[in-house]
């Protein structure tokens, strides 16, 4: 066991814990943060996906070890008020059916957005396809990105 | 406890068929809530026969707060259906709530309370479209009569609407203002309460939100994962690695030292047959964590007897089952004479159709947290389909009484009928009593992948017979996969009645000679229901040999089908098929089969689809028509070949006509999530076994579609419809697939005969 600090939207975490425990149980167990959600272990769904600085990253894959000073941003951080363009759109669009995988699909979106503010539906397809839905939303998801990405894109203009 | 079939009200439930009409006298009950609120109940929970007193136990409630706060209890499970806003909204625009100040909170596991509460077979809708009407328009005359009798007016120039009553003079009221004077006010006779027209409802009908909406883009929601309690261990178990294996001996030593790791339980399980309620032998391993329990269990050494299926081996055992279907089997459904038809036919087409073993992978993986409490008590949060069962379970495995064991239900990640069985619930509760504190058992996905109950792989002959006159003559249909009631009995080797009236003994088409036959298999693993069950490999195999014959014919399939459906009438199968059509648990006089419904169907998705343009090069489409769970589902799939080869689904169309629509939106969401959810099924998933061991461990072995793969445009046209609403949870599945396969052949000019299909 080693004691580790890192970087958790924003705010600075002590945790004692194996250097291979990857941030998912960290983040779950340890912080007891729940938005970010386990379903694969082997970075094949990311359901578990969180922010690394601005990279999406799979956290059941990602040892605490290699975290070090990088970021971690996850859905309890992507917006204080929990309304980032991608999270209001989700709800315009009414996107969520059971909901578990929602979270890691709207943080790979959200990489995504960070590098391409206008991307095709091209772009998006391959950028998300990582990210498993059981429930067969992937239409709404990509409907609510092209609208997030607007809106994003129209904030950005006015600025 | 019986096995609870997914396609059947539960035996409890249905030893008590008078639930689902509310008996006059017992209606309603009032209560008072100490917030000086009041609830307000359906009792459709008849307590015993006819005549006897019964006790108020109300299935579903609404409480208004004095500060105008309207609460609704939903009380089935939320697993991505909609469920939990669509029954409350119906509620809602009964009473005339201001919806956007609705809330929502979830019943607890309480058959008593509640009624039935198994979230399974597409009918909650239709259970409880009713009961919930009444409920809300019960609530709505009390708050109308205080107001009525406050204001000095007649109640018939009260109306309610945005939580007020309203007089036509202009006057209006919060109905929290009324509730002091309603919580003591006697019960209306159900008699005097009317119904809203359909046409003013605000809700019903309409595309409505889902309440958790928000949570679950904020990372909220709770799922059966997410409640933490102090002091809970998380446990992870080494399961039987084949069905039946016995745990002879395990060294733990290793296991212990891993930092974090508390203590090493064994769990007994049931053997052969494994039981559809009861845990699989194991050891578990409780720790501080969820990692540190992995890598205990890493650690541990177990020594298994491995028992009969440690030689298990499906393919051998889908090509066994394909040749049986060559011989005379049981006859489950005849007509006519098929073996006259045959001699006396100008052409015999005969195709055999194989199915693979599908896992559910819910992405959210078992898990469930049970706190045994030193006094007996046990309390549950889970994911579960069906409380009751899950309760039940625990109660029995833990030898408690049934009111010992508190059943909270969370949001679902997924369930598909993986969640109705409460194996890792009753695994919670036996660790949580063995480590003294609360537990959370966290399933792998390897865990969920090896121990499914998986929907059964199939194989099916079919025979189809053309006079020289080119008349569609007779129709033998042979099928056999493993029961799902052979997970709980050694001796159910052919599909049951149930199973087969899920589109198999009710083929539909008006075929003068019909011969239905079944054969023998054994279950070597866990066999349950996967959305739609046995639906999913009778409508690939009917659909697809649909589209062969009307080829055969000459005829254009969509022509054919309503063709072959002949008049608009109400079928019965009853008198063929040995009289034990189950028609989903509901009297078919109730929820009759009606070819003029499915006729509606089929036509409006042909006009939509424009099935009779020219396409473009390169693209074709396929039709399948198909009846599931009371819902009338016609299907159209467009298929396209890019320049490299590649093939994708543009665009999908769907008719249906599941009688009243509710939310629409959540129908819509169920169709198009049903036509992501079969192209998986036909074209990326299976599990196969080797020496009794599933060959796929993780999403890279079982593959279900991702974006890029995934149907682009689906296309749902609802039929407006005044007749019983039906469920749409299942209904889009069947028909995809079979439309799917002849969209490919029309493309390719190669039949598919076989899941999955690689695209």
């Amino acid at each position: 066991m080693e004691k580790f600090s890192i970087s958790v939207n924003g705010k600075k975490q002590e945790v004692t814990a194996d250097p291979d425990m990857p941030l998912l149980w960290v983040l779950r167990d340890l912080l007891s943060m729940k938005g970010t959600k386990f379903g694969c272990g082997q970075a094949l769904c990311g359901a578990c996906t969180v922010h690394l600085d601005d990279e999406a990253i799979r956290s059941c894959s990602t040892p605490i070890s290699t975290i070090g000073s990088k970021k971690v941003t996850t859905i309890e951080g992507l917006d204080k008020e929990g309304h980032h363009p991608l999270q209001d759109a989700w709800v315009e669009h009414i996107v969520p059916q059971c909901g578990y995988c929602q979270t890691g699909q709207i943080m790979n979106a959200a990489a995504l957005l960070k590098k391409n503010i206008s991307p095709t539906v091209a772009e998006i397809e391959e950028a998300m396809a990582g990210n498993l839905c059981r429930c067969g939303t992937y239409n709404r998801i990509k409907e609510a990105i092209i609208t997030a990405s607007e809106a994003l894109y129209l904030k950005h203009q006015s600025i | 406890m019986m096995p609870n079939f997914p396609f059947l009200k539960n035996k409890k439930a249905e030893d008590k068929s008078e639930v689902f009409v509310p008996s006059r006298r017992d209606f309603l009950k009032l209560s008072s809530l100490a917030t000086g609120g009041f609830l307000l109940g359906v009792n459709f929970q008849c307590a015993g026969p006819k005549g006897e007193t019964i006790t108020f136990a109300p299935n579903v409630f609404v409480s208004i707060t004095s500060d105008n706060e309207v609460i609704i209890v939903a009380h089935r499970s939320e697993m991505g259906t909609g469920i939990r806003t669509t029954l409350p909204q119906i509620v809602a625009d009964e009473l005339g709530a201001d919806w956007s100040k609705v809330k929502i909170v979830q019943a607890i596991g309480d058959e008593e309370k509640y009624g039935n509460q198994n979230t399974d077979g597409s009918f909650s809708v239709r259970m409880f479209y009713e009961p919930m009407r009444k409920t809300g328009a019960t609530a709505r005359h009390m708050l109308i009569a205080a107001a009525a009798k406050k204001w000095e007016v007649s109640p018939a120039e009260c109306h309610t609407e945005n939580s007020q009553v309203l007089h036509s003079s202009g006057k209006k009221i919060d109905f929290g203002d009324l509730v002091a004077e309603v919580k003591d006010m006697p019960l209306p006779d159900p008699e005097s309460i009317t119904l809203k027209e359909f046409s003013s409802y605000k809700l019903i009908g309409k595309d409505v939100a889902i309440y958790d909406a928000r949570d679950i883009a904020a990372g909220k929601a709770v799922f059966g994962a997410d409640v933490n309690l102090p002091g809970m261990q998380v446990a992870v178990v080494r399961r039987s690695p084949v069905i039946g294996a016995k745990v002879i001996s395990f060294n733990d030593t290793k296991a212990l030292a891993v930092p974090g790791v508390n203590r090493v339980v064994k769990i007994e399980g049931a053997g052969i047959p494994p039981g559809l309620d009861k845990p699989l032998e194991g050891v578990a391993v409780i720790a501080d964590n969820t990692w540190a329990a992995m890598k205990g269990r890493e650690a541990l050494e177990i020594e298994w007897d491995l028992g009969p299926n440690q030689t298990y081996n499906s393919a051998k055992q889908l090509e066994e089952m394909l040749q049986s279907t060559a011989k005379d089997g049981k006859v489950r459904r005849e007509r006519g004479n098929f073996l006259a038809a045959q001699r006396a036919a100008g052409k015999v087409l005969e195709r055999t159709y194989l199915a693979p073993f599908y896992a559910h992978a819910t992405i959210e993986p078992p898990a469930a947290i049970a706190h045994y409490q030193g006094d007996g008590i046990c309390e549950i949060w889970a994911p579960t389909q069906h409380p009751q069962w899950a309760r039940q379970a625990v109660a029995t495995a833990l030898d408690l009484d049934l009111d010992k064991v508190k059943m909270n239900i969370t949001l679902l990640g997924g369930g598909f009928g993986r969640k109705s069985k409460p194996d890792f619930v009753v695994e919670a509760a036996i660790l949580s009593k063995a480590a003294k504190s609360p537990v959370r058992v966290q399933w792998t996905r390897e865990d969920d992948l090896h121990f499914d109950f998986f929907h059964s792989h199939s194989a099916q002959r079919i025979k189809a017979t053309i006079d020289k006159d080119g008349n569609f003559t007779g129709w033998n249909h042979h099928t056999v996969f493993p029961a799902i009631g052979a997970t709980g009995s050694t001796t159910e080797l052919h599909p049951s009645d149930g199973e087969l009236g899920l589109g198999c003994t009710d083929f539909p088409y008006d075929v003068p000679n019909i011969k239905i036959e079944t054969h023998e298999s054994t279950a070597h693993t866990r066999i349950g229901w996967l959305r739609s069950v046995s639906n999913i490999h009778h409508a690939f195999a009917i659909g697809c040999m649909m589209d062969e014959i009307a080829e055969a014919r000459g005829i254009d399939p969509v022509k054919h089908a309503l063709q072959m459906l002949g008049e608009d009438r109400n079928l019965e199968f009853k008198p063929e098929t040995d009289g034990k059509y189950e028609n989903y648990g509901e009297p078919i006089e109730t929820f009759p089969w009606n070819t003029g419904r499915m006729k509606k169907v089929i036509e409006r998705v042909a006009k939509e689809a424009n099935w009779d343009q020219k396409l473009a090069e390169g693209k074709a489409v396929g039709f399948a028509a198909h009846k599931s769970f009371l819902t009338y589902v016609a299907c159209i799939v467009v298929v396209e070949k890019d320049g490299s080869g590649k093939i994708s689904i543009p665009e999908v169309f769907y008719a249906v006509d599941c009688g009243i629509g509710v939310n629409t939106d959540r129908i819509r969401s169920q169709f198009e999530g049903g036509a992501q959810f079969a192209t998986s099924l036909a074209t990326t998933s299976a599990i196969t076994f080797e020496n009794g061991i599933p060959q796929q461990k993780n999403f890279d072995g079982y593959q279900i579609i991702r974006m890029p793969q995934s149907p682009k445009k689906i296309h749902v046209h609802i039929i407006e419809s005044m007749e019983k609403p039906t469920g749409v949870g299942e209904p889009p599945v069947p028909p995809f697939i079979p439309a799917l396969c002849n969209a490919m052949y029309k493309l390719t000019g190669e039949r598919i005969y076989q899941l999955p299909f690689k695209a």
